[in-house]
């Protein structure tokens, strides 16, 4: 991945999202597709961003997010029927920084994409883009386009 | 022979493949036969011998560690999915 495009759309319903869940952590996934053409071939188009419940225990919400293993088959099923792929998540640290802590790293998913967005006193801020292991941490580019600029990124050809 | 669904981000370990048919009598037995045929797996789904905690392999709707874990028995033609559990937080 080199660079992740999300609509001004998409982004507000992420950050109402998890404006809401505050002050506990709010996620969601991220369906979307691969496009040849534009910028390199490997970059992201984020289809739609589908919120989701946090399942962790509700002490510990306020710093944790867990997500079902029956909300990643619904998902992936979806984005299977619909020819997309589920290709990462988004989470929001409340009043923390929106990079991967030791806690993101040691549960990373490879070829996976985490959003995480900086949620300070209730407002959403900072929104940032990981590919996390263990290890290691590479930040990508997260491109918020215009609605439109969207729709005509949308019209590339896509390779899945 | 069973089939083991295997999710999204690990298929880049299968050639993009999303259904893999394995042999064995067991889930473990199952998951031996798809870490030979994809190797590169083995890191992401086990620590030592063990399924890595984050890691749920389900027949059906059943998570196999509410039922026998590794030595839950399949049948021929049983699919298997593996889930994996996504989580994280500030710290």
């Amino acid at each position: 991945m080199s660079r992740i495009y999300l609509s001004e759309s998409q982004n507000r319903r992420i950050s109402a999202h998890l404006e809401s869940a505050y002050p506990h952590e709010g996620a969601g996934f991220l369906l979307g597709h691969f496009v040849d053409g534009y910028i390199a071939a490997t970059d992201v188009v984020i289809d739609d961003v589908i919120p989701s419940e946090n399942s962790s225990a509700e002490d510990e919400r306020h710093h944790r997010f867990v997500m079902t293993p029956q909300a990643w088959m619904r998902l992936e099923d979806e984005a299977d029927r619909r020819g997309l792929r589920l290709v990462g998540c988004f989470h929001s640290h409340p009043d923390a920084p929106a990079i991967p802590s030791a806690f993101d790293r040691e549960h990373a998913l490879p070829n996976f994409l985490y959003m995480i967005v900086s949620v300070n006193a209730g407002r959403a801020g900072e929104l940032r883009s990981w590919e996390i292991s263990r290890d290691n941490q590479v930040e990508h580019i997260c491109a918020v386009v215009s609605d439109d600029e969207w729709r005509k990124i949308m019209k590339w050809q896509t390779v899945n | 022979m069973a089939k083991i669904r295997i999710p999204t981000p690990l298929r880049a370990f299968t050639g993009g493949a999303a259904d893999i048919d394995v042999a064995g009598a067991t889930v473990g037995a199952a998951l031996s036969s798809l870490v030979e045929q994809h190797p590169e797996l083995r890191d992401h789904l086990f620590e030592k011998d063990e399924l890595r905690s984050f890691v749920n392999v389900f027949i059906g709707d059943e998570d196999i560690r509410f039922l026998q874990g590794l030595d839950t028995e399949i049948a021929a033609g049983e699919s298997l999915r593996i889930i994996p559990s996504i989580a994280g937080g500030r710290g």
